[in-house]
């Protein structure tokens, strides 16, 4: 059972949603405000936050920020379709992955699998690449020795371009791969979050040394 | 004909018909002018010549003797000079050539009038002045009578032809003259006359091209400031209904996006609760259960065509945003018809690969589109065509109905258009195709409809390879 905590302001919306991802088996709690939702996330520790952008009071991009601030923990942001600001915002703001309202809960379900799948991998030991370290059986990292604190989507990505290094890897399969997405994928999902990785993991995230950017192409792992 | 004797433009019309008023006074005042002094030359000449001959003859009519012989006559020609015929009776004193000039008209006319005559003849193209005076003794009581002697005379005027030739000459030299000042004043004139014309058309130039702040300040009162008065509250008036037009419109538009989004809410409700409805369906009974399955189809129509109505009011608005990267086209289409389930009703024609920058899921919404609306409304087999050229890369959708009839063909891309009035439903929401266009528009590309050489309905989609970075 996965607890999710799910902010959204419009009562009807939450409840309907909090109908149906319960019927997919989930235990859901839920606040109405930006505030309740950060006290609730705090008191909860839920595994996951479905979070509505547009709240009253501190708006879902300011929740999302405190919540990243504090945890690792997935957030799945609702977004209006072709609200380029609020996808951009989001994902800025440190969000895992979006799903467009009014949302199926179907979909939102998926979502909600896909990106706590990628806290789960199939163990093949520790890689070394320089000062990096990467314990796939353990799923954790650290650089220099320190350990680095990954969010789901962000360690999915780590291992998944470190597993082949060298190889490139276009936005499209990053997306199949890690997000779980079809064939219409966000590609500022990859972009957006090889952003956050490299300020993680880069001495001087300018000039990567690790998640290398090809150009018209995708990333791929180095040193090669 | 007369178009291209008369000049099109206006200065040069101005020009044209300054110098050809100028010309025309000039040479109806020199002819006048030349005219009258030409007369008044004529009249002192022929006067000042009589006064002569008739002061000569006073002079020398005391010495003679009476009845006169030769030798008087010959006196008194010589006192009169050359080109002169002195008579008396049967005696005759000449002297000159020229004197075959005098008519028998001026010989009567002495004769029966008894006293001076002068005529004007004009020989061989030579003026002359003819005199001929009878002679009158005066006895010393005063009595006067004619004496029988009569003098006549030649003078050559050509002298005074040749002066009135100057004066003509000097006439049109300085009609000459004020030619270059008629066309200065011309040019001036028509500059004038001018820049405010320009200025007009400058303005109604920049009113035709949108620019509805464009206005000309009159200046004086003549026509032209009228005129600018005229376009001014022309313009003026133009610029009031288009700005109320565009207010209604926007209006309109807010109106849309403003409905649709606060549809979406209780949309966001429905389409949560439904597929609650939808997994507890199969233990209810029939008649609940149908109502159940029409609520869940209902309620995904209403999510689409309200996603379809935002869509177009972002068009609309131009605030729709092109997420351009460069995708394999062919592989997009593909992916687009297996994804829908598409690919074993659709006969794909296309190369392997072909690279393009543009809106992935605006490709993939204009495709989806008209392929939908092939299978709806045509009939199978419906074949996609993919090529390219470079400059070009063109997706035909193509079905084997019976094609669009003539009087659909213009309006397939209208909103709810809907081209059979009986099928009213549809699983479509009327607006696929309008935003397929739209979509195409926003790639700098364009959607065509029409029909193939086989009969059926084709749609043609034609994108730009140089699509600028949006």
């Amino acid at each position: 059972m996965v607890a999710i905590l799910l902010i959204e302001d419009d009562p009807l919306v939450r409840r309907g949603l909090q109908l149906a991802l319960s019927r997919h088996g989930h235990e859901v709690r839920t606040a109405d405000t930006g505030e309740g939702g950060l006290r609730e996330f705090h008191s909860a520790t839920p595994d996951l936050v479905v979070l509505d952008l547009m709240l009253p009071g501190i708006d879902g991009f300011e929740v999302c920020r405190r919540i990243r601030a504090a945890s690792e923990v997935p957030v799945i942001m609702l977004t209006a379709r072709g609200d380029d600001f609020d996808v951009v915002g989001g994902l800025a703001a440190g969000a895992d992955d979006y799903v467009i309202k009014p949302a199926q809960p179907t979909v939102l379900d998926a979502r909600i699998r896909a990106v706590l799948r990628r806290s789960t991998s199939t163990p093949d030991g520790v890689r070394t690449h320089r000062d990096l370290h990467i314990d796939t059986t353990a799923l954790t990292v650290s650089l220099h020795g320190k350990p680095v604190q990954l969010t789901p989507t962000e360690l999915r990505l780590l291992l998944t371009l470190s597993r082949a290094p060298g190889r490139v890897f276009s936005r499209q399969q990053l997306l199949e791969e890690v997000w779980e997405h079809d064939y219409l994928g966000d590609s500022r999902l990859v972009d957006n979050c090889v952003q956050r990785l490299r300020a993680k993991i880069e001495a001087n995230p300018a000039t990567p040394e690790y998640v290398q950017t090809v150009r018209g192409f995708g990333y791929r792992f180095g040193p090669v | 004909m007369s178009r291209r004797l008369w000049p099109r433009g206006l200065r040069a019309r101005l020009l044209v018909a300054f110098v050809l008023v100028t010309v025309l006074g000039a040479v109806a005042a020199a002819w006048s002018s030349a005219g009258s002094a030409s007369t008044a030359l004529v009249t002192s000449t022929q006067q000042r010549l009589t006064e002569t001959i008739v002061g000569q003859i006073g002079a020398i009519t005391p010495q003679l003797t009476y009845p006169p012989d030769q030798g008087a006559l010959d006196l008194l020609r010589a006192a009169v000079g050359t080109d002169t015929l002195v008579t008396y009776q049967n005696l005759r004193s000449v002297d000159g050539a020229d004197l075959g000039l005098v008519t028998d008209a001026l010989r009567t006319a002495v004769h029966t009038q008894n006293q001076l005559v002068t005529q004007r003849i004009t020989v061989n193209g030579r003026p002359w002045l003819l005199v001929g005076t009878p002679i009158t003794i005066t006895a010393p009581d005063g009595t006067r009578t004619p004496s029988g002697i009569e003098v006549y005379t030649v003078r050559d005027l050509t002298d005074v032809e040749q002066q009135i030739d100057g004066l003509a000459g000097s006439a049109v030299s300085t009609a000459a003259l004020a030619v270059p000042l008629a066309v200065l004043l011309a040019l001036l004139a028509a500059g004038s006359v001018l820049r405010p014309v320009r200025e007009l058309r400058d303005t109604a130039r920049r009113l035709a091209a949108g620019d509805l702040d464009a206005r000309t300040p009159p200046q004086g009162a003549d026509e032209l400031a009228e005129l600018t008065v005229t376009l001014n509250e022309m313009a003026e008036s133009v610029q009031t209904s288009m700005v109320a037009m565009q207010r209604m419109q926007a209006d309109a538009r807010r109106f849309a996006a403003d409905v649709s989004h606060e549809l979406r809410t209780p949309l966001s409700t429905l389409t949560a609760v439904v597929e609650v409805l939808a997994t507890t369906a199969d233990g209810m009974e029939a008649d609940a259960r149908e109502s159940a399955q029409m609520a869940i189809i209902e309620t995904h129509r209403l999510v689409r065509l309200v996603e379809d109505l935002m869509e177009v009011s972002r068009l609309d608005a131009g605030t729709a945003s092109l997420r351009v990267e460069e995708v394999d086209v062919v592989g997009v289409v593909r992916d687009g018809l297996r994804a829908r389930g598409w690919l074993d009703l659709v006969e794909l024609v296309a190369p392997e690969e072909i690279l393009l920058r543009l809106d992935r899921r605006r490709l993939d919404v204009i495709v989806a589109n008209l392929v939908g609306n092939a299978l709806r409304h045509g009939e199978p087999p419906v074949r996609l065509d993919i090529s390219a050229s470079r400059e070009q890369v063109w997706i035909e959708v193509t079905d084997s109905g019976p094609g669009l009839p003539e009087h659909v063909l213009p309006h397939v891309f209208d909103r709810f258009y809907k081209a059979d009035s009986a099928r009213t439903r549809t699983p479509g929401s009327g607006l696929g195709l309008a935003i397929a266009l739209e979509n195409a528009r926003l790639h700098g590309g364009d959607l065509t409809a029409g029909n193939s050489s086989g009969g059926g309905a084709r749609f043609v989609l034609r994108l730009p390879r140089d699509l600028e970075d949006v």
